[in-house]
């Protein structure tokens, strides 16, 4: 570690390309958390909308009119309006209706900027994955789900049991997509104060005035990040593949 | 006259089951939005404490809307710019990535990877801070608002994605036109612009409206890097009022509803496109 260090710290003496991060604890202290944010975010947002979207697409195919229309709704508000502007409806709009609560002898608000960017976040992608989880579900032949119902199952056992199965291999394209939009939609909570990677970086370059040198770690962080996911979710698809089924 | 399918079918009663409906309805954009609308409306009126003199919510709207409509106008043209500006630039690196030269086209894959790969708001940032604020060409400083650079910075995610779906339409060509243009003795540049390309202009319509639809919604990232879009307005018009809580949910919902009702019928017609075009 400490060859890096001293590396970059050589690189900034001999050329003038600024690595802070590298070789300065505190703002490598600052990055880590960055990055661990930004994981955080990244990873329950990914899991919620998946949560999300698979009920919901559960609802929109259901037969009761009364369980399609807010989910239809939903998919329609919330995949046609900006999520910046959803996040600061969530975080300053219902943030501030909602009533505060004491802790630790101070008025906190219910919940923090990191949860309300959860939630925006976590809506924002389960509109698209409701619709991705559909085109899925239709995709699966009509005479599976009647050979499940044969069997005896009842509509939410062969949904979870069969036709969530099969559907899923069918979109992990359009999912791995949105999901890879997801992890890229993160930075947004930058604007409402989450210590997020973005966030973190900025603070670092306007105290060590390497704009530059920090924009490039910046995305590469995001290209790793991205690279990781990606690869991950390849290797899902991998495993998960049916000889025969879905090409 | 009986169809042959029902006649094999087996005389027994089968057991009653409605018929499946399936997404048959949506609801409706105009009601959806006003519904939504309304509610955060009433939502808001039910916590606001107002008094005589303070305004109600949907009186401070109506009185700053004619700045906050003019602020969404500079967002769709942000938007209308870059989208040109990303396009002729996309339709040029999507061509590269089709290319012959080896070299070439692993360049402006790195290029195409590079730019769909960062974030939207990164990326803004990226042009925001590194070009400069004015440039000196042959001596005559040409000086670059903000604005314009956010333009540039949303227009190159709209190249990557551009030139992705430039060359998944080429792609999508059967290759036999490409041995018929030949055997025609079609040149490659004249098999690309007179052949290629017109036939893909119908299959790039829709994924083209659908980035367009994107760009528009995320030209708000701007208020962030500080241009005076109509999400800063927003904010600066809820400053004006006195910086009352309750007012920042019609706010912020009002933004969201003009966003929404430009969108959505958007999203609408490339549907619409989307099935009539539809590759067999």
């Amino acid at each position: 570690m400490q060859a890096i260090g001293d590396w970059f710290q050589r690189l900034y003496e001999t050329t003038g390309l600024n690595f802070s991060v590298f070789y300065d604890a505190y703002d490598w202290g600052r990055y880590v958390g960055g990055l661990k944010m930004t994981l955080l975010l990244s990873i329950t947002t990914i899991v919620l909308s998946l949560i999300i979207g698979a009920v919901g697409a559960l609802m929109q195919g259901s037969p009761s009119m009364l369980l399609r229309l807010p989910v239809n709704a939903f998919v329609v508000v919330f995949r046609n309006t900006p999520p910046l502007v959803q996040l600061f409806f969530f975080y300053f709009g219902l943030g501030t209706m909602l009533p505060a609560v004491e802790a630790a002898g101070m008025r906190v608000p219910l919940l923090s900027n990191v949860q309300w960017a959860i939630i925006s976040l976590s809506l924002f992608a389960a509109a698209f994955n409701v619709e991705i989880f559909r085109s899925g579900i239709e995709a699966v032949p009509r005479t599976t789900i009647e050979a499940a119902e044969a069997l005896g199952y009842t509509r939410l056992k062969a949904y979870v049991h069969i036709v969530l199965p099969l559907a899923i291999r069918v979109c992990l394209p359009a999912l791995n997509n949105n999901l890879v939009n997801l992890l890229k939609t993160t930075t947004l909570a930058y604007a409402i104060a989450v210590p997020e990677t973005l966030y973190a970086v900025k603070q670092i370059w306007s105290e060590s005035q390497n704009v530059f040198e920090m924009m490039v770690v910046l995305l590469a962080t995001y290209g790793i990040l991205v690279g990781i996911l990606v690869w991950l979710m390849h290797r899902w698809e991998r495993a998960m593949h049916i000889p025969g089924y879905a090409r | 006259m009986k169809t042959a399918g029902s006649e094999q079918r087996l005389a027994v009663l089968l057991p009653y089951r409605p018929a499946p409906t399936r997404m048959s309805i949506r609801i409706g954009p105009l009601p959806a939005a006003i519904l939504c609308f309304c509610a955060v409306m009433a939502a808001s009126t039910a916590w606001a404490q107002t008094g005589p003199t303070m305004l109600s919510p949907l009186q401070v709207i109506v009185k700053w809307s004619p700045l906050l409509l003019r602020g969404f106008a500079f967002n769709i043209l942000i938007s209308l710019m870059a989208m040109l500006l990303g396009t002729i630039a996309g339709l040029g690196l999507g061509l590269a990535l089709l290319s012959e030269s080896r070299l070439l086209a692993a360049a402006s894959w790195l290029v195409t990877q590079f730019f769909r790969n960062a974030p939207w708001l990164v990326l803004l940032f990226f042009v925001m801070f590194l070009v400069p604020f004015q440039v000196t060409l042959f001596k005559t400083t040409i000086p670059l608002p903000d604005w314009i650079k956010a333009t540039v910075g949303f227009a190159l995610p709209v190249m990557a994605n551009v030139a992705e779906v430039v060359r998944g339409a080429v792609r999508s060509i059967p290759s036999t036109q490409w041995e018929a243009a030949e055997s025609l003795s079609f040149t490659r540049r004249q098999t690309m612009w007179l052949i290629m390309l017109p036939q893909c202009i119908k299959r790039m319509l829709p994924p083209w409206m659908n980035i367009y639809a994107i760009v528009a919604m995320s030209t708000v990232l701007a208020s962030i890097v500080g241009v005076s879009e109509m999400l800063t307005l927003t904010a600066q018009v809820h400053a004006a009022e006195g910086g009352r809580p309750e007012l920042f949910a019609p706010l912020y919902g009002f933004a969201l509803l003009c966003f929404f009702l430009y969108c959505y019928p958007i999203n609408i017609w490339t549907a619409r496109l989307e099935r009539r075009f539809r590759v067999r």
